[in-house]
């Protein structure tokens, strides 16, 4: 049966596309002229370069991290194009008909209908095409409410303070290596304010595309969630099919001030790499929310693409009675490498926080869960519930978990559980004496395995990210 | 309609199947009795293409068709079902989930519409009713926490709702009270139309209280060494199986 599973997952990347646009795209290599012309391109105020510099020069004294439980050829930072983007973006179009229709197909290709007429299911949407932002959808409604929603680029022009007061508040720029690099080199993403006490009229999502070949994508995300404020956020990703890694180093940060809630969405599926571990994305992500008193930051993650995976997405729980939630489902398939899981800071009294993590390894893959729940001596009360669930598919892939306690508290309370367990014959066998093919047998056995965690997608996304791990599995069963 | 002849199979290169043959015609219903080991439970795996159970030789057929060149997935859209004795649990499906997806897919194999959900649900109801399970039961995971009972008489409840042309019943009495065992035999008497037609393995005779087979085989070492109707089983209940040894012992002197 193992052969058969694996047969199955050797599957088509339905995103590997390559869109024929003509961009004006940075020779490759690293210094300090490039992020000066980056900044430059971007007409940046003169802080925002100092900024970049400072956090360039930290970076060069900085050693990449080797503690993940992952192995990828060196790279070779200055093989990379820092900057690239569609010409037709260069006199900056004003409205959406004025945007590329190659680019507009692009999205429409992946699924993401731009069109304002063809968005009635409520999503804002601001897409990022390599290193600039090529469009932000349903603006006036959002401006109504008083939500500011545009590229960070813009936000830096428009709203220069508040983009000063919270950029790098949550992720400092020596806070490790990768994101040091994003500091220094980040080209776009997308800038979230909402106003005290405002529930955000619809659900916000930025969809990243990196088409260029040779670019790495450096994008930056800042979400404030002013005091009693709700925001619900989501965030897709796809690549071409190339045979050469490609990097992608993003910097999330969320800021949820007193009583506001931001839950933040991904389905990630970035070029995971042929059979043979042939080409895909470098996925090494640093996201993390703080909350202040009575806030909540629920990120929900569901991972299948990439080559390597280095992802942290974690909550500082700062203020009391905050609430940090992790919920996380990685695939890995082929010989896709993940290490991914949170990191709960509890400083806070009565702070609590849920991780609810399933890996699914198929293939000669390797999945690992990294966590770390910190009960610092002020989290008087404290609580963490921690669940990891490993399923394997088949036999030479492998599921890893290290989870780290430190608790400083007596009075807090830290729960693990762990389970592996296997796609059983008898599982396999039961579905497919109903009638069931083994396509089908398999993919419902692992959506059943996440159920858990789909459960706290928003609808349009759960529906979609049950879609991609049916795709994701196609082929793992002959 | 099941035509089985001459039948070898091995398990793990182990030959457990000796030269099985058996016949059963529309609406008939066979009960296979036998000592542990006789290799009850691998002729309905065999019959049904579970992965590592290799047919050496000889021909099994359900209406013409030949099961053994078929996959599992199209034995079952043939007609062929087994209720296991062991039913095996798959977190997180939901049981009424499970049922559509398989009545999608033995519907769409046959060139036939999918059920709307809601005329599914119905359905579903109706099976449960008829094995007297709550409703409720239809949005539990596959299996997961069901006592024993409550397996068995889900896995009738599935039969009920695909309909298939012959029933492999292995061990469907084991582990059950008595009151449990009338539903499982009302489940399986309500879908006797004539037609349909039932393997029911079993140990004890107390099932065939309650399914009247027309036939019952001795099977032993992986072959029928006795056929006869109802009363074999009341013969078998009496004497157990130690005559095996000594016609056994008679065959090889002779």
């Amino acid at each position: 049966m193992t052969e058969q599973i694996n047969q199955t997952l050797a599957r088509e990347y339905e995103a590997g596309f390559v869109s024929d646009i003509e961009s004006d795209t940075f020779e490759p290599g690293l210094d300090e002229d490039v992020i000066r012309r980056i900044s430059a391109l971007k007409g940046e105020p003169e802080w925002m370069l100092e900024w970049r510099l400072k956090a360039y020069r930290a970076w060069l004294e900085m050693d990449e991290p080797e503690w993940a439980h992952v192995s990828y050829p060196k790279i070779d930072y200055n093989a990379i194009s820092y900057y690239s983007a569609p010409k037709s973006m260069a006199d900056k179009p004003k409205s959406l008909d004025e945007v590329d229709p190659e680019l507009i197909a692009t999205y429409e290709k992946l699924g993401i209908p731009l069109h304002e007429q063809m968005m009635l299911a409520g999503v804002a949407v601001d897409a990022v095409f390599d290193s600039v932002s090529v469009v932000t959808t349903f603006r006036d409604k959002l401006e109504e409410a008083g939500v500011i929603f545009c590229s960070i680029s813009e936000a830096l022009h428009k709203y220069p303070e508040l983009v000063k007061k919270y950029l790098g508040s949550v992720v400092p720029q020596r806070d490790n290596y990768f994101a040091a690099l994003n500091c220094a080199v980040f080209t776009d993403g997308s800038f979230v304010y909402i106003p005290k006490g405002t529930r955000c009229p619809m659900e916000l999502s930025t969809y990243f595309r990196i088409n260029q070949q040779n670019t790495g994508q450096f994008e930056r995300t800042l979400i404030v969630a002013d005091e009693g404020s709700y925001v619900s956020y989501l965030e897709g990703c796809t690549a071409p099919q190339r045979d050469e890694n490609q990097l992608h180093a993003a910097v999330v940060e969320l800021v949820a001030l007193d009583n506001a809630e931001i839950k933040y969405s991904t389905v990630q599926n970035w070029y995971p790499g042929d059979e043979e571990g042939r080409g895909g994305i470098f996925n090494f992500v640093t996201k993390r929310g703080i909350c202040h008193t009575s806030a909540k930051i629920s990120w929900t993650q569901v991972e299948t693409g990439s080559a390597v995976t280095w992802k942290y997405p974690s909550c500082i729980l700062k203020g009391d009675n905050s609430i940090g939630e992790f919920y996380s489902v990685a695939l890995t398939r082929g010989k896709q490498q993940a290490d991914t899981g949170t990191k709960m800071i509890h400083l806070g009294k009565n702070t609590k926080s849920t991780i609810i993590s399933k890996g699914i390894s198929a293939g000669r893959s390797n999945n690992a869960y990294r966590g770390l729940v910190r009960m610092t001596a002020t989290a008087e009360g404290a609580r963490n519930f921690t669940q990891c669930d490993s399923l394997l598919i088949g036999d030479q892939c492998g599921a890893h978990t290290f989870p780290y306690v430190e608790s400083r508290n007596p009075s807090a309370i830290v729960e693990h559980e762990a389970t592996t367990s296997k796609v059983s014959d008898d599982q396999m066998f039961l579905c497919r004496q109903r009638g069931l093919d083994p396509e089908k047998a398999v993919s419902m056995i692992v959506n059943g395995f996440c159920k858990e965690v789909f459960k706290e997608l928003p609808m349009e996304f759960a529906v979609e990210a049950g879609k991609l791990l049916e795709i994701s599995l196609e082929g793992s069963v002959g | 309609m099941l035509s089985i002849k001459d039948l070898y199979a091995n398990v793990e290169e182990k030959q457990i199947l000796k030269g099985l043959s058996l016949d059963i015609k529309p609406g008939e219903v066979h009960a296979i009795m036998g000592p542990n080991g006789a290799g009850k439970s691998t002729m309905g795996y065999v019959l049904s293409g579970r992965d590592g159970y290799e047919v050496e030789s000889g021909s099994a057929q359900l209406n013409g068709v030949d099961l053994l060149e078929l996959e599992a997935e199209e034995r079952a859209r043939a007609g062929l079902f087994l209720a296991f004795q062991y039913p095996v649990e798959i977190p997180g499906v939901s049981n009424l989930e499970f049922l559509k997806a398989a009545v999608d897919a033995q519907r769409a194999a046959r060139g036939e519409e999918a059920v709307s959900s809601k005329d599914f649900l119905k359905m579903a109801r109706e099976a449960c009713k008829q094995v007297n399970l709550p409703a409720d039961f239809l949005k539990r995971g596959v299996n997961e926490g069901f006592s024993g009972g409550e397996k068995k008489r889900n896995e009738i409840m599935q039969m009920i709702l695909l309909q298939p042309k012959l029933c492999i019943l292995d061990e469907s009495d084991s582990g059950l009270d008595i009151d449990a065992l009338q539903v499982v035999a009302e489940g399986v008497n309500s879908q006797r139309d004539g037609e349909r037609s039932f393997i029911v393995v079993t140990h004890y005779q107390r099932l065939l209280d309650y399914i009247k087979p027309d036939y019952v085989h001795v099977l032993s070492e992986g072959r029928i060494v006795r056929s006869g109707d109802a009363s074999l089983a009341l013969e078998l209940e009496e004497q157990g199986y130690a005559w095996l040894k000594e016609q056994r012992a008679a065959d090889e002197t002779a």
